[in-house]
């Protein structure tokens, strides 16, 4: 199965590089970026066949290890 | 004393913390891989500065999981002291032995600057021989110091006396431009709740001796030998 996670910055986190990115857009003449914060994309192959186990694993990854749940949220799609 | 010093791949701190606990604790230190199952009996564990799996996913995270981090956990929750330094304080901040996490500097810059601290507890293995309230001088160089965290662990820390260091300017005061980081109430260092834990940004092990440029951070070894 093909675990897609996304993990970001929980609001009220400060973003400093999300701020570099929103000056840099700027500079590149797109305008009307209210806006940027950074997030983390993982992108996970797993042996196990059952969604129900496959979801354990993946709650256990990311609790664990891929985010950090101080400042961190994720969420995830798991496929065939 | 009996030191051990824990080597993750990207540690490059570990050499001269081992040299500055052998010039004045005496005696030898288990420099031990993070591989291994066990720690050897130690007096105290030091985690060192550098770059652990080289920061990759977040600063510390990876090193946290490491095989002998087991043995860390297990022998700080028995009570061994503990003492992680930069990049040492991210892996106790990941591994939960201390709240909180170390985010990117504010200023987004990496800092390579001496700093002053106050001392603000002297009840840890780690600060007896200071006296409390004293202003000291050490060098900070990392990317990540900005500590943070809620609102509720902030009272708990400040109403426990759990933080330990404090930015300050030369004169002890608390300002903007003494905070190099954007850390939360200019943490500099905190301990944990048994206070035999402590995790702090600047490397004492850079001005233990003369010829380094300053003595400020002998104490933090010293304190060891003070312990009661």
């Amino acid at each position: 199965m093909k675990a897609l996670i996304k993990v970001t910055l929980k609001n009220g986190v400060l973003d400093p590089q999300g701020k570099a990115i929103e000056g840099a857009l700027a500079g590149l003449g797109v305008g009307g970026v209210e806006s940027v914060r950074q997030g983390k994309l993982f992108e996970i192959a797993l042996a196990e066949t059952d969604a129900g186990k496959a979801k354990e694993q993946v709650e256990r990854m990311c609790r664990g290890l891929l985010a950090n749940m101080v400042i961190e949220n994720y969420s995830y799609e798991i496929s065939e | 004393m009996r030191a051990s010093v824990i080597v993750f791949p990207g540690s490059n701190c570990d050499r001269d913390i081992k040299v500055a606990l052998e010039a004045v604790l005496g005696g030898k230190v288990n420099m031990v891989w993070h591989g291994e199952a066990e720690v050897p009996a130690s007096d105290v564990i030091v985690l060192p500065g550098g770059f652990s799996y080289g920061d990759y996913l977040r600063c510390g995270a990876m090193a946290a999981q490491a095989p002998i981090m087991r043995d860390v956990i297990a022998k700080a929750k028995a009570g061994t002291p503990v003492l992680g330094i930069c990049n040492g304080f991210q892996v106790l901040t990941e591994t939960q032995l201390l709240p909180g996490v170390l985010m990117r500097n504010a200023s987004l810059k990496f800092v390579c600057r001496d700093v002053h601290l106050k001392v603000e507890q002297t009840d840890t293995p780690f600060s007896r021989a200071y006296t409390k309230g004293q202003v000291v001088r050490m060098p900070i160089a990392h990317h990540d110091g900005n500590y943070f965290t809620d609102a509720d662990t902030l009272a708990r820390l400040e109403g426990e006396g759990r933080v330990v260091f404090r930015y300050v300017d030369a004169k002890g005061e608390r300002t903007a431009a003494a905070n190099p980081n954007g850390a939360l109430a200019d943490i500099a260092g905190i301990c944990s709740e048994n206070r035999r834990i402590v995790g702090l940004m600047p490397h004492p092990e850079r001005l233990y001796e003369p010829m380094l440029g300053g003595i400020d951070g002998r104490g933090m070894i010293e304190s060891l030998l003070a312990a009661a």
